[in-house]
């Protein structure tokens, strides 16, 4: 009888099997320039087993580029990424998926004009394992397998309580519920490490506890390593493992939430020297994001 | 809306559940099914019946004018997969039904002292009429692939000079500027689909007998063209034309979806340039030109983006709105007098496109779905 399945039902793939103490992604002095500004200057960390690792900083630290870099959309100048064992450089984004990454974007990238079922289904493009002539007689193998998948989109929808807007196109819906339907087409992914950049940004309190339990919730149940960039403090500090600290595209901290917290480097960065420094930071801050933005969504 | 209930529930009260609240699914697949509802059957079946029909009621040449519409919709679904679904913008549709055209000249017309033909079975040239531009759409896409925007009007623009000039040179093909040539024989074993004939004690005029031909194809290749709009690749060119880098990301490879795109495109495009010919008689090269590429994008503007239904309302407008001009012209002021009857036509033709661009970039179909909403809604609409 075939009742609402838990996630670790659903999503079979997520497992990952490393030898003991292995991290499942190292990034190592890894360098991205665009021109004169250096985005990345030689930032090296790595994200265990299993691990909710988060990526904190100024806007304009470089953390979306270090995203951008893990999934192919940018290529580093200098260092490695090493996924799983296996070198991410020069692979292109679709291989990264293919691979097993998958993401949530700082600023939402779902496909407007489709259903949520649809954006889901399209998480799940790598694994419908059938060709496009199968799909146009959509009869025998591929039917099977679309429904199949619409069930585990469906299992999906259940965790993530997006029922009633299966059938709505997304560019309709609201901030919120945009948010998480972008979280689910990464789950649909079925990935083995997942990349959330500001997952909780613009959200009202009882939005980000909703995002905050979903996060909880997915690593129980999948056990999936994350990488998570915030810049809600209190949500970092309690969800994280160890903390990575960024700012103009240096690492000037990692650790456990506790260390980070007391670390002088950060406390430096954090509060600035004077309200001079501060301004300068936010300023290129906005300057940057209207700059990433513009390059993602062409 | 899970499936615990469907094996508990029988088929006899399941259906009875449906007729009274018919969103209600009990399983993914009836929800998944083309026609998932029972109004939609009823009008699905009620248009067939009628079309049907119509070819007993009509005169030859209204008869010879709607398998023109199903000819243009065979090829406005083909532009409409991938302008309207994949977002690339292709003015070489043209190219692609004239490469279609002189395929099946070439394997199923009949050979004279200029001119090249095979003369082999429909069954053959057919097919190839799709095969053979599809293999050149497939050659062209990676280069289409690569730009987009202006730059790929640009491209495919250019793909329609090189026809044109190409189709004028290859005299022993297509017959040479101002002479041209005919359709290929649309026999298959011995059955001639541009013959009277007489089928279980009816005698049918030959018009007929195509028009039921290129009716059946048109729901064919409809329903494919749906069913891969609606399955893993048609979400895929969606995803490219909505945020290609995300689409990316989602692990949707970029240049493999857009080559498909073209390719299938392409194949659409060459099966009514094969047919296109049979039905008008004899065609020149000078027809694919440029206006004829905007012909297939009035089209699916006018009928609807991203729908195939919208395909085939489109290609009713295009053909049949030059006729409904001409029949109308005596009655109307102006017209005749001032500007001939050519003139209006254009003018009409080129005043649809700028409307539905601006005020409904829907189509007639988006009109359709707002008017169906509204009274869905009543009296509660707005
Ligand atoms: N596409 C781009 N072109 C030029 N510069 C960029 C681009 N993307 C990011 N940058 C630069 O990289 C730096 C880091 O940006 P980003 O990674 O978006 O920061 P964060 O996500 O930490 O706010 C910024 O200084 C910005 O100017
Ligand atoms: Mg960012």
């Amino acid at each position: 009888m075939a009742m609402i399945r838990p996630l670790s039902e659903a999503l079979t793939g997520t497992t990952v099997e490393v030898p003991a103490g292995q991290p499942i992604l190292e990034v190592k002095d890894l360098a991205l320039r665009f021109g004169g500004t250096t985005a990345v200057g030689g930032v090296s960390f790595d994200v265990k087993p299993g691990e909710l690792f988060s990526i904190i900083g100024p806007n304009g630290a470089g953390k979306t580029s270090i995203f951008n870099c893990i999934s192919g959309v940018y290529r580093p100048q200098e260092g490695s990424i090493d996924f799983l064992g296996d070198s991410l450089l020069g692979v292109r984004p679709d291989a990264v998926a293919g691979r097993g990454i998958a993401r949530m974007f700082q600023n939402i990238e779902l496909f407007d004009n489709l259903t949520v079922l649809d954006n889901l289904m399209l998480g799940r493009h790598q694994h419908l394992d059938y060709g496009s002539f199968a799909g146009m007689l959509y009869v025998g193998k591929a039917k099977r397998i679309e429904l199949e998948n619409r069930r585990i989109v469906e299992d999906v929808i259940d965790f993530l309580e997006i029922e009633m807007f299966r059938k709505f196109p997304v560019g309709m819906l609201p901030y919120g519920v945009k948010k998480r339907v972008e979280l689910g087409r990464a789950l649909c992914m079925e990935p083995k490490l997942l990349l959330l950049d500001e997952p909780v940004a613009g959200m009202n309190v009882e939005e980000t506890e909703d995002m905050a339990r979903f996060i909880l919730d997915i690593r129980q149940e999948l056990g999936l390593a994350m990488i998570m960039v915030e810049h809600d403090m209190g949500l970092v500090m309690d969800l994280a493992d160890r903390i990575m600290v960024l700012d103009f595209g240096k690492r000037i901290s990692i650790g456990d939430p506790e260390s980070v917290q007391n670390d002088p480097a950060v406390i430096k960065a954090y509060l600035g020297e004077g309200d001079e420094g501060e301004a300068d930071g936010e300023d290129l801050g906005a300057r940057t994001e209207a700059l990433a933005t513009e390059e993602v969504s062409s | 809306m899970t499936e615990q209930n469907t094996k508990t529930i029988t088929p006899k009260a399941n259906r009875a559940t449906l007729r009274g609240r018919p969103e209600l699914y009990t399983e993914y697949a009836r929800d998944q099914a083309l026609l998932n509802t029972a109004s939609k059957k009823l009008w699905t079946g009620v248009l067939v019946a009628f079309t049907l029909l119509l070819p007993f009621l009509l005169g030859r040449d209204l008869v010879g004018l709607l398998t023109l519409v199903f000819i243009y919709a065979i090829g406005g679904i083909g532009l409409n997969l991938v302008t309207g679904y994949a977002g690339q913008v292709s003015l070489g549709h043209a190219f692609f039904v004239g490469l279609g055209a002189y395929t099946s000249m070439f394997f199923g017309g009949a050979p004279s002292m200029t001119l090249r033909g095979l003369e082999l079975d429909m069954l053959i040239w057919l097919p190839m009429a799709g095969i053979v531009p599809m293999l050149v759409g497939l050659l062209v896409a990676p280069l289409a692939a690569r730009v987009r925007g202006l730059y790929l009007a640009i491209l495919t623009l250019g793909l329609v000079f090189v026809g044109e000039h190409l189709f004028r040179e290859a005299r022993t093909i297509t017959g040479g500027p101002q002479v041209g040539r005919r359709g290929a024989i649309p026999e298959v074993l011995g059955f001639n689909f541009y013959e009277n004939q007489e089928i279980l004690g009816f005698a049918l005029r030959r018009e007929q007998i195509f028009y039921f031909f290129c009716f059946a194809l048109l729901v064919v290749m409809g329903v494919l063209a749906r069913n891969l709009a609606r399955s893993r690749m048609g979400r895929a060119f969606a995803a490219v034309r909505d945020r290609d880098i995300a689409a990316e990301v989602m692990g949707v490879p970029l240049l493999r979806t857009k080559v498909i795109a073209f390719g299938v495109s392409s194949f659409y495009a060459g099966i009514a340039g094969g047919l296109l010919p049979v039905a008008v008689g004899a065609i020149n090269p000078e027809r694919f030109n440029l206006l004829f590429s905007v012909e297939f994008l009035a089209i699916i503007l006018i009928g609807g983006v991203a729908t195939i239904s919208g395909s085939i309302i489109g290609a009713a407008f295009i053909v049949l709105l030059p006729r409904l001009v001409q029949v109308t012209a005596p009655y109307l002021p102006l017209i005749g007098e001032v500007v001939s009857v050519e003139i209006a036509q254009r003018m009409l033709f080129g005043a649809l496109i700028v409307v539905f661009l601006v005020l409904e970039p829907r189509g007639i179909y988006g009109m359709w779905l707002r008017m169906r909403n509204y009274w869905k809604a009543w009296p509660f609409s707005y």
